[in-house]
C-alpha cells in the first residue's frame, strides 16, 4: 500500500494553482501524464487533492489517476526534499563502483536510497541510467551531472551544492 | 607540426566546444563563456566560438575542436582558456598539454583526424554530432540537410521511399532488427485514414546514451528521418517519446521542431507539396518497459505503461486503434543518408544481412569510452582493443556485456566474432540498443547477473506472471548465490526458470530478461560453481565472501587504516601491526585503499584464511628504500 501524503494545503491553494496548469490543456485523456508532471513540478509532489482535481478536469475515476501516478518512477506521492540526489545505478556506473559512492552518500546524508532528510534538505534516489556512462559513476543532483565520483568525492559535491 | 608564424587572431578560426551533457557535467558551458569573454578582450577578429553537440568521446571530456586545423583539445578546463586564446587562436600556436594522449602508446595526438579511437569508425548516423551545432538549423541546412526529404517530396513517390529503404537493408536499431521499410510497407498499407509516426527515444537501457547523443548533437537528422517515414506511410500526425531523464535532448529538439515548423520543413503543405505533419513532443516518466512499442503507445495515451499482446500489431492496430508506426532514434537517423546517397551505397557496407553500421556506447573497464559508430561485422576484439584502446590499468580481460539488460556476457573465445544481429544472437547475446560494457578481471559474473535481474525484476510491469514472479524467483536464487547461501540445485533452477521465463513472457522484457544469467551460466559456469560449492567469488567482489587482512610482515604501523576504518574494527598502535576485527569488518575496502603503495600490506581474499596474529604485535617488517616511494 502506498501511503498519501498528509499535508497542510488546503482545497483552495491546490485549486488556485492547479487552474493556472489546467489553462493550457484541453481536457483529454491523453493529457493525464503532462499534467501529472506539470503538477508535480509546482507542488514538488502529487498531493492527492491535487490528483481529485485531475481526476474531474479528465473526467477520470480518481483511481484511474492514482494507478497512473505510481507506475511512474517519476511521480511521487510523498514531499521532496530541497534539493534531490539521483546516484546512478547504470551498468557501467556498476561495473566502476557505483555502490561504494551510493553507500557513502547515505552515510554521509543519515538516510537510505528513496528517503529525504528530516530537514527536508536532501532527497536520496537512485536511477536507471543517466546516460553519461563514459564519466561513470555518475549522480546528479537537482539535475546537474557528476561524473567519475569517489567516495571522497561525495562531501565535496555535498558541499557544492548547500552553497549553491 | 610546423610553428606558425604569430597572426594576432587575424586568421579565420573556429573553436567548437562539446555542449553534450557528458561535456556540460565537466563545465563546457563555463568553458565557452570564458573563451567569448576572453576572445572579446583581445580582439580576435577573426575567431569565432561555437558549440557543437556530443563527440562520443566523453572520457576525455569537456573536448574542444579548433578549426580549420582539426585540432582537438581533451580534458578541457576554465583555467586553460588563456592559454588557449593566447597561444592557439591570438599566434597560432596550439596548446600541446592538451593534446589526447593515446592509452597504449603515450604518444600526443595533436589532430581529430589521427586519434584511433575515432579514424577507425565510420559515422553515418552519428555523422553529424560535434560537427554543427544542434540549435541552429542553418548549420544542419549547410551540410545538405533537409535535401532529402526535399528529393522524396519532389521526386519520389511513398512507395518508392519505402522500396529505397527497402533495398538498403536498413534494420530497425532499437534491438530487434526487424527491416524498417517493411514495417513501414506494412503501415502504409494498412486500411485507414488517420496514420501515426512515432519516433521512439526511450532509451533506457541501462548503459547506452547514443540516441540521447544523436537527439543532442543533431535533431534536425532524426525530424527529417522521421518526415520521410511519415511521407511514405502515409501519416499526418507524429509524436516523439522522449525519457524524461534527457532533460537537454527535449529542450534540443523542442528548438529543432520549432525551427523546422518556421523554415516550412514540417507543418501543412511541407515544400509546397500536399503533404502536411505535425510532430508533437512526448515526455516519458520513468519507466522502461515504456521501450516496448505497445507500452509506448499506451503510455502516449495517458495509461499505465504495459504491453498488451500482438497481434494487432501496431501497423494495423496501434496509437487510439490506428495504424502506427514505431522506429528507433537511430534507424530515423539513418534514412536521409539513405535518400540522398541511395539504397546501394549504404548496402556497400555491413555483412550480407545486417547493412549499414550500428552505433555503441562503449563503457566499463576501457581505456576510451564513449560512443562509436562502425560497419556492422567488425570484430569484437577491434572495437575493443584499437578504437576502446583496451583494458586499463594493465587487468585482464573478462568479458563483455551487448545488448543491455535483455543481452548476454561474452567470454574471450567470442572476441574474433564479427558484430552483427545474427552472430550476437546465436552467441545468446543481441545487438539491443547498443550498450557494450567491458569487464575485466575484478568483475564478478554472478553479480552482474544479479544486477541485471535486479533491474529487469524492477521494471517488470507486473502484467504477465512468467516476468513478474519468474524474475523474482531468478533474483532470489542470485542473491543467495552472492551471499553465499547458494545450493548446488540452483543451477539448474536458474536454467529451468530462464528457459521457461523467456517461453512464456508476454513482451521482450521478460522474453529477455533471463539473458545475462543463462550466457553467464554457459560461459561462466565456473563462477557461479566457485561461489556455490567452496563459497568463493573469484572476482574477489561479492561482499560476503570477501575478507580483507593485513600482512603482519608489510605493516608499518603508520595508523592510516586505522584512522579511516569507517567501522572503526582495526586494532593498533604505533609501530604495532594493525589487525582486522574480522567480526566487526562491513568488507567496504578503505583499508586496502588508503594503504600506501609502498607497503601494499593490506589484502583481499574469498575462502582463503591469511596467518595473521590475534593482536597488535610490534612491527618487524623492515621500513621500505626511501627510493621506492
Amino acid at each position: 500500500m502506498i501511503p498519501l501524503a498528509k499535508d497542510n494545503l488546503t482545497k483552495a491553494d491546490v485549486q488556485d494553482k492547479l487552474k493556472g496548469i489546467f489553462s493550457h490543456y484541453k481536457g483529454n485523456q491523453e493529457e493525464l501524464i503532462p499534467i501529472l508532471q506539470e503538477t508535480q513540478e509546482n507542488f514538488r509532489y502529487l498531493p492527492a487533492a491535487a490528483m481529485r482535481e485531475i481526476a474531474d478536469f479528465l473526467h477520470m475515476p480518481e483511481s484511474t489517476i492514482f494507478g497512473v501516478s505510481t507506475f511512474y518512477a517519476q511521480f511521487k506521492l510523498t514531499p521532496l526534499g530541497k534539493k534531490i540526489i539521483r546516484v546512478c545505478r547504470g551498468t557501467a556506473c556498476h561495473v566502476r563502483g557505483a555502490a561504494k559512492v551510493l553507500a557513502e552518500m547515505e552515510k554521509q546524508l543519515g538516510i537510505k536510497a528513496g528517503q529525504t532528510t528530516d530537514d527536508m534538505e536532501y532527497t536520496l534516489e537512485t536511477v536507471a541510467c543517466i546516460g553519461a556512462c563514459a564519466l561513470a559513476p555518475t549522480m546528479t543532483i537537482d539535475g546537474e551531472t557528476y561524473g567519475k565520483m569517489t567516495t571522497k568525492k561525495v562531501a565535496e559535491v555535498l558541499g557544492d551544492s548547500s552553497k549553491a | 607540426m610546423t610553428a606558425a608564424k604569430p597572426d594576432n587572431g587575424n586568421k579565420q578560426r573556429t573553436i567548437f566546444i562539446c555542449q553534450g551533457t557528458g561535456c556540460i557535467s565537466g563545465k563546457s558551458l563555463e568553458i565557452t563563456e570564458a573563451l567569448k569573454k576572453a576572445v572579446a578582450e583581445h580582439g580576435l577578429p577573426g575567431v569565432k566560438v561555437d558549440f557543437t553537440g556530443c563527440h562520443g568521446f566523453c572520457e576525455q571530456g569537456p573536448v574542444a575542436i579548433v578549426e580549420p586545423e582539426g585540432i582537438f583539445y581533451a580534458c578541457v578546463s576554465v583555467a586553460d582558456v588563456p592559454e588557449i586564446v593566447e597561444s592557439h587562436l591570438r599566434d597560432g600556436k596550439p596548446v600541446e598539454r592538451l593534446f589526447y594522449k593515446d592509452p597504449v602508446s603515450d604518444e600526443a595526438i595533436p589532430y581529430h583526424k589521427d586519434i584511433k579511437f575515432y579514424n577507425m569508425q565510420q559515422r553515418i548516423i552519428l555523422r553529424n554530432c560535434g560537427r554543427l551545432n544542434p540549435e541552429r538549423i542553418e548549420d544542419y541546412i549547410a551540410t545538405g540537410g533537409y535535401e532529402s526529404l526535399k528529393k522524396c517530396l519532389k521526386e519520389m513517390t511513398p512507395e518508392q521511399v519505402i522500396e529505397e529503404v527497402k533495398r538498403s537493408g536498413l534494420r530497425g536499431r532499437g534491438g530487434a532488427g526487424f527491416p524498417t521499410g517493411m514495417k513501414w510497407e506494412f503501415c502504409r498499407n494498412a486500411p485507414g485514414d488517420q496514420k501515426y509516426m512515432i519516433c521512439n527515444a526511450d532509451e533506457g537501457d541501462p548503459g547506452a546514451f547514443m540516441d540521447r547523443s544523436t537527439m543532442e548533437g543533431d535533431p534536425h537528422t532524426v525530424l527529417e528521418g522521421m518526415t520521410i517515414a511519415a511521407y511514405a506511410m502515409g501519416s499526418s500526425e507524429g509524436y516523439i517519446y522522449i525519457r524524461a531523464e534527457y532533460p537537454l535532448a527535449v529542450k534540443r529538439v523542442r528548438l529543432a521542431l520549432k525551427q523546422s515548423e518556421e523554415k516550412g520543413f514540417l507543418g501543412d503543405n511541407i515544400m509546397g507539396s500536399d503533404f502536411s505533419l505535425h510532430i508533437h513532443v512526448k515526455e516519458g516518466a520513468g519507466a522502461f518497459v515504456c521501450g516496448e512499442e505497445t507500452a509506448l503507445m499506451a503510455s502516449i495515451e495517458g495509461k499505465r505503461g504495459m504491453p498488451r499482446s500482438r497481434p494487432p500489431f501496431p501497423a494495423t492496430s496501434g496509437l487510439w486503434g490506428k495504424p502506427s508506426n514505431i522506429n528507433n532514434v537511430k534507424s530515423l537517423a539513418t534514412v536521409p543518408v539513405i535518400i540522398a546517397k541511395g539504397a546501394d551505397w549504404y548496402a556497400s557496407t555491413g555483412t550480407e544481412k545486417s547493412k549499414g553500421t550500428c552505433v555503441f556506447a562503449l563503457t566499463g573497464k576501457i581505456a576510451n569510452s564513449g560512443l562509436i559508430e562502425v560497419p556492422m561485422g567488425i570484430p569484437l576484439r577491434k572495437i575493443i582493443y584499437e578504437i576502446g584502446g583496451g583494458i586499463p590499468g594493465s587487468k585482464k580481460f573478462k568479458a563483455v556485456q551487448t545488448g543491455g539488460p535483455s543481452g548476454g556476457c561474452l567470454p574471450e573465445s567470442y572476441l574474433d566474432q564479427p558484430v552483427d544481429y545474427e552472430s550476437l544472437a546465436a552467441a545468446g547475446s543481441m545487438m539491443g540498443s547498443g550498450g557494450m560494457v567491458v569487464m575485466d578481471e575484478e568483475t564478478c559474473m554472478v553479480d552482474i547477473a544479479r544486477y541485471f535481474l535486479s533491474f529487469t525484476q524492477a521494471e517488470s510491469c507486473g502484467k504477465c506472471v512468467p516476468c513478474r514472479i519468474g524474475t523474482k524467483q531468478m533474483l532470489d536464487i542470485l542473491e543467495r548465490i552472492c551471499r553465499g547461501e547458494g545450493q548446488p540445485e540452483d543451477i539448474d533452477l536458474l536454467q529451468q526458470l530462464g528457459e521457461n521465463i523467456k517461453a512464456g513472457s508476454l513482451c521482450q522484457l521478460g522474453q529477455t530478461a533471463p539473458n545475462p544469467v543463462l550466457t553467464t551460466l554457459r560461459y561462466f559456469r565456473d563462477e557461479y560453481e566457485a561461489h556455490i560449492n567452496e563459497k568463493r567469488c573469484p572476482a574477489l567482489s561479492c561482499v560476503k565472501l570477501i575478507s580483507f587482512y593485513i600482512l603482519p610482515d608489510k605493516c608499518q604501523g603508520c595508523g592510516i587504516c586505522l584512522r579511516n576504518c569507517p567501522a572503526e574494527c582495526i586494532a593498533g598502535d604505533k609501530r604495532m601491526v594493525h589487525v582486522i576485527d574480522q567480526e566487526k569488518c562491513v568488507r567496504c575496502g578503505t583499508c586496502l585503499e588508503v594503504c600506501p603503495e609502498r607497503f601494499g600490506a593490506v589484502v583481499k581474499v574469498s575462502a582463503e584464511k591469511v596467518d595473521v596474529p590475534d593482536e597488535p604485535i610490534p612491527v618487524t617488517a623492515e621500513k621500505p628504500a626511501a627510493s621506492a616511494t
